[in-house]
């Protein structure tokens, strides 16, 4: 019997009709309602990568001006205050509101592409992510142009941020913005691990899920439970200032060491949720040009879950120096230490695949391969960190600065820019300039090791970090003069990179539908995708479904040019979790403007909170109620549907 | 345009998934949009409840953790009343169980019995949420007197805060019940909205056993 | 002292130069670690026939390639040598450095206020404990116990050729522990961000020779010099009730405790926290322009007539 409720998907190849029909479909509707209400994933991604880009520049002429200040000894370019928030928006702008969003952008564009899948798992979720982070990013930054930006510090510890100390609302706009922007990390978590796990094409069962997602998948899975604590640390914080609480004051028998414990209960997985996805992306690309397969698929899948949850267990390292007694600190020693082995497995995993393979050298290539180095670099100054008499010299001296810059540029920025080159033709239908990118590439490379490897000395020199300038005679001037040309050099590499990016964007040579002959299924849609991505859903027989008949095997052949049409709406297919068993047609949202009305409700929230108007805020609190009642007022239609059968 | 009949999918999948034939198969008969408790939606809500249990789990470390460091005297109530407590507890749980009899109402296309199961529902939910009320005026210290009453504060405050978010779920699913929105097979929202009722539930235990119990076990005296 | 005051690269403590082989032999496997990957990945890249861009990507054929499995066992295997050297040599390290002495010869107890450091030698009679700030004098060869404890915001204390890290946190005692090998001076800094003046928030430690930290220790629990001149009577009465406002100067009615005690300043070498060389200019400097010396710290300008400081710089000066 077939019921209305449920139907056996046609099967059938492409046609210039049905892809029109989807076309009519899936397209979003043009003008302000469209831009506003879109919920496709890829004017999502954009939009997010586009953001982020911006953000990472505004941190670097953050970084550019206090270079500036510390090029030399006892220079009074920047007052301590200027320095004290440019430094903290520097740290908060390139940890939250750049490296996050930027692999969140990718991931939001490429994972459906990946997955032979027509959108994410929750279209209007992914929608109102990128604007809770788009107004929360602007929250932020409000508070720092006018004078109220951050002033402790990324990590923001108290008692300094508390109000007897910090009376401004510098802090204030901190807290809040975070909570802000907590909302924005845990949808957008909470949407890919449900994507990953039941939105795939037919046959790409668990072990064929393309290396990225994984990164991005172990990521969210984290940042899903880690990203409470330090939303409620920053609420605490601020009913601390503002309503005479006691959480963390110690004359009120609070703690001020639960900060840290709950900041760093997050922001240590943190650290890897912005590394593992880059990771993700280098897995994914070095191979297309060692014109191999990733060597070890397996072992680097499995070390990315294992570093998560060792993950988990060693944020009391950033603690050493905080009086915890000796037994606790050689288990979180130790556990840091262990943490070495599956971040090993990528790097010899990527040696191999050079050795093993036949590189080409382009420039995502060089990106990708000297992120490799980066990586040992960053990897080696964090091991030495965690052994706990040396982190008790090294810790909150410029070493530490060095590390976390070869972990945040080498392991993030580094795959991005790459990343950039890889998909710039999936995005955009065009080439980017691959003899720019050379000198794109070195610029960046050299000036960015200029910048920060002088800097691990400069560390063991003993220079503290965050001090807003320094006395003559400690041996530090030519180090930090190094640096500061370095930094430039670097910025001089971005600037290049952007204009190759608009340059390209104009007149690049126009991609094909596969211009690098790389083998997963977004290779497989024409460039730039259209709105519904795959015509047919693809069935997948393997982990390389373009490569499939050159690599020897098994011989099953992935079905790409007939699969389910789909096309009776907006439909795509749910799968099973394990082995992506077609079980269930999804239909996938319209457009809708309650992503973005409930994006204005929360912002009308925060600031009633932050300027303390409560009227305000209780509009805020209606609007947003009134936006998720209609975003989930069920269909009507279902029940009639069903009736009729 | 039909490949291979329906009914032989399941084979023919499993068979390409090993690599013997042509790896592209007629599926069965595929539900159309969420039928049952199967939907993503009910992978969002389980989302939802991983990380708002973080949240909570993240209250109670905060609460063992300054409590441990504490000296003498910390509990501010070194023996709570259960006076109020305990029973305002019952009728949260009994709350829960009208919740599950509602579902049970739709699941049995008896909207009847649904509508005195949601309402039953609301109406101890809002129950519980007054008596709460009442206990806040009766404890003996205010949310600025220590980091335990600060505490104690935020912990039942963001508890309840998720009681009134749960009352207005029930009041919507109500709402829909009655509007005859739901049948055995199309009830996702219910599912879900009940699921989320218990959760809150749930963690009100770990809130009453945290906050009311453990004092009498020795914590923090 | 050397040419990178701060440098811990070279330790003149017992607990630094228990560290110091661990972070050289740490530092050096991770260069040697480096050079090696770095080798790898030169001559693997090397090996490259074909660079350029889309076309020339797809003229390498693909091919499934070695296995390679190995190279991650092997890889592993070779990592896990000098990862297991260093948590067994870490936790050595740990045992030998964490514990406080048992029987300090001198305990001190040490406050981080913003942005200075305030110094009680503790002893077992009251009338032997006294108080001074931003310099630490301890006998050479003998283990110093610290007890650290926060007035405002988290600060660290940090002498890097004596010990590393430890922070000091309101609402609880932390210990540190130093012995000077050598006679010397050693600069410390603070080491968490703590505002304004994280900058300038240094302090030195000075070890001698027992008989003369004895003398010192002896000089220290002196009350301050009554007044010899006109000029230094002048300028005590200005310093009691202008400067007493914060400053204790012991003996006289200059009496509260919120910033550096000045009983015996001029044996200090420092002024401001490590900031500036003691002389009378910078004293009298400090004195006028704290806040263009050093913006934001608690010590505000002082409008005093040029009389009046000329008394109070006489007064102050005769504090030895």
């Amino acid at each position: 019997m077939r019921a209305a409720d449920f139907r056996s998907p046609a099967i059938g190849p492409h046609s210039l009709e049905h892809e029109a029909r989807l076309a009519r479909l899936w397209e979003t509707s043009p003008g302000l309602k469209g831009f506003l209400g879109t919920v496709d994933h890829k004017q999502i991604g954009i939009r997010y990568i586009v953001t982020a880009f911006i953000f990472l520049a505004l941190g670097g002429i953050e970084a550019l001006l206090m270079r500036l200040q510390l090029a030399g000894p006892n220079l009074s370019l920047l007052t301590p205050e200027q320095y004290n928030e440019l430094f903290s928006t520097h740290g908060m702008t390139m940890i939250f509101l750049y490296a996050a969003p930027i692999l969140s952008g990718f991931s939001n564009y490429l994972w459906p592409l990946l997955l032979g899948s027509r959108d994410m798992a929750f279209p209007r979720l992914n929608a109102l992510s990128y604007w809770i982070y788009l107004a929360s990013g602007i929250f932020l930054y409000v508070g720092f142009l006018t004078g109220n930006g951050p002033n402790d510090g990324w990590f923001n510890y108290v008692p300094y941020a508390a109000r007897d100390y910090n009376p401004g609302l510098n802090e204030d706009f901190y807290s809040l913005g975070m909570v802000f922007l907590g909302i924005s990390t845990t949808v957008g978590a909470a949407n890919f691990i449900v994507t990953a796990l039941r939105a795939r094409a037919p046959g790409l069962s668990l072990n064929r899920l393309p290396i990225l997602v994984w990164g991005t998948l172990t990521a969210s899975a984290a940042n899903l439970v880690v990203v409470p604590a330090v939303s409620l640390a920053f609420f605490m914080l601020w009913l601390d200032r503002q309503f005479g609480t006691h959480f963390f004051d110690p004359a009120g028998g609070g703690q001020p060491l639960l900060w840290q414990h709950l900041f760093w209960i997050f922001g240590h997985p943190w650290v890897y949720a912005i590394v593992l996805p880059a990771m993700g992306m280098v897995s994914q690309g070095l191979p297309v040009f060692c014109r191999r397969p990733l060597v070890g698929y397996g072992s680097v899948a499995l070390s990315t879950v294992a570093t998560m949850v060792l993950g988990f267990g060693v944020w009391v390292h950033h603690m050493f120096a905080t009086g915890l007694p000796g037994l606790g600190l050689s288990f979180f020693s130790g556990a840091s230490i262990a943490i070495v082995f599956p971040s090993a497995v990528a790097v010899f995993a990527w040696l191999a695949t050079i050795w093993l393979g036949r590189p080409v050298i382009t420039t995502a290539f060089l990106y990708f391969s000297s992120m490799i180095l980066m990586f040992v670099i960053g990897g080696v100054s964090g091991f030495m960190t965690a052994s706990v008499p040396v982190d008790w010299q090294l810790t909150d001296t410029y070493f530490v600065v060095a590390h976390i810059h070869y972990v945040l540029i080498g392991i993030n920025v580094f795959p991005v820019l790459g990343a950039v080159y890889y998909w710039f033709p999936k995005m955009t239908g065009r080439m980017m300039d691959e003899r720019l990118g050379r000198w794109n590439f070195w610029l960046t490379l050299i000036g960015f090791n200029l910048a920060f490897l002088p800097m691990h000395l400069t560390g063991l020199l003993g220079m503290p970090r965050r001090i807003y300038t320094y006395p003559e005679g400690m041996g530090w001037d030519s180090l930090n003069m190094i640096t500061t040309i370095g930094s430039f050099v670097l910025a001089a590499g971005v600037l290049l990179f952007i204009f190759n990016v608009l340059k390209s964007l104009r007149s690049g040579a126009v991609a094909d539908t596969n211009p690098w002959d790389a083998p997963t299924l977004e290779w497989s849609v024409p460039s730039p995708p259209p709105p519904y991505n795959f015509a047919v859903i693809p069935t997948v027989a393997s982990r390389y479904p373009l490569w499939e008949g050159r690599l020897g095997g098994t011989g099953a052949v992935s079905s790409l040019d007939r699969g389910m049409l789909l096309e009776s709406g907006k439909e795509t297919i749910a799968t099973s979790s394990m082995d992506a068993m077609p079980e269930m047609i999804v239909e996938m949202p319209h457009d809708t403007s309650a992503p973005f009305v409930l994006t204005i409700g929360t912002a009308l929230l925060f600031i009633g909170l932050l300027v303390k108007t409560w009227t305000l805020a209780a509009l805020g609190l209606i609007l947003l109620a009134a936006a998720i009642l209609a975003w989930l007022w069920p269909r009507r239609e279902l029940r009639e549907r069903e009736a009729r059968s | 345009m039909i490949d291979a009949a329906v009914g032989q999918g399941d084979r023919a999948m499993d068979d390409a998934l090993q690599g013997r034939s042509s790896v592209l198969a007629q599926p069965r008969d595929l539900p159309v949009g969420p039928i049952g408790r199967s939907g993503l939606g009910l992978w969002g809500v389980g989302t939802l409840i991983a990380t708002e249990a973080a949240l909570f789990a993240y209250l109670l470390f905060a609460y063992y953790y300054t409590g441990a460091a504490a000296p003498q005297g910390w509990l501010l109530e070194p023996h709570p009343t259960l006076r109020l407590a305990l029973p305002n507890t019952i009728i949260l749980l009994v709350s829960s169980g009208f919740a599950w009899y509602g579902e049970t109402g739709v699941l049995r296309q008896r909207r009847y019995r649904a509508l005195v199961g949601f309402g039953l529902t609301f109406v101890l939910g809002t129950l519980f949420a007054v008596i709460q009320g009442f206990e806040w005026q009766q404890r003996p210290f205010s949310l600025g007197d220590s980091s335990y009453a600060s505490l104690y504060y935020i912990t039942t405050g963001l508890h309840i805060a998720h009681v009134l978010i749960g009352l207005l779920v029930l009041a919507a699913i109500f709402l829909w019940t009655a509007l005859d929105y739901f049948s055995p097979r199309r009830r996702l929202s219910v599912s879900a909205g009940v699921i989320y009722w218990h959760f809150v539930d749930i963690i009100w235990l770990f809130i009453f056993t945290t906050y009311y119990i453990t004092p009498y076990l020795g914590f923090g005296r | 002292m050397s040419a990178a005051p701060l440098s811990y690269l070279s330790a003149a403590g017992q607990r630094a130069a228990t560290i110091l082989p661990l972070t050289w032999f740490t530092l050096i496997v991770s260069i040697v670690v480096c050079l090696i990957i770095a080798a790898l990945l030169w001559i693997g890249i090397r090996r490259a026939r074909v660079g350029g861009g889309a076309a020339e990507t797809r003229s390498v054929p693909v091919e499934a390639g070695a296995d390679g499995g190995r190279w991650i066992s092997i890889g592993l295997l070779i990592s896990a040598v000098p990862l297991l050297a260093t948590l067994i040599w870490t936790m050595v390290a740990i045992a030998a450095t964490s514990g406080p002495p048992a029987h300090p010869a001198v305990t001190l107890d040490v406050t981080g206020h913003q942005w200075w450091w305030e110094i009680r030698y503790d002893a077992s009679q009251p009338d032997q404990s006294f108080e001074t700030a931003n310099e630490i004098h301890i006998p050479v060869g003998l283990p110093v116990l610290i007890r650290l404890h926060g007035a405002d915001v988290i600060h660290s204390f940090w002498v890097p050729a004596l010990t590393g890290k430890t922070d000091t946190i309101p609402g609880q005692t932390n210990f540190s522990w130093i012995e000077a090998r050598h006679p010397g001076r050693y600069r410390g800094q603070c080491s968490e961000f703590c505002g304004f003046q994280h900058a300038h928030m240094g302090l030195e430690v000075v070890a001698q020779p027992q008989a003369d930290f004895d003398r010192w220790r002896a000089a220290q629990l002196l009350p301050a010099r009554a007044p010899q001149t006109a000029a230094e009577q002048r300028g005590l009465a200005v310093v009691e009730y202008r400067c007493g406002l914060c400053h204790e100067v012991r003996g006289t009615q200059a009496g509260a405790l919120a910033a550096p005690d000045l009983t015996h300043l001029m044996s200090r070498r420092t002024l401001a926290a490590g900031l500036l060389p003691n002389t009378p200019g910078n004293l009298v400097g400090w004195i006028e322009n704290a806040q263009d010396i050093k913006p934001g710290s608690l010590m505000p300008n002082q409008a005093l007539s040029g009389e009046q400081l000329s008394d109070v710089q006489a007064y102050l000066e005769s504090l030895q």
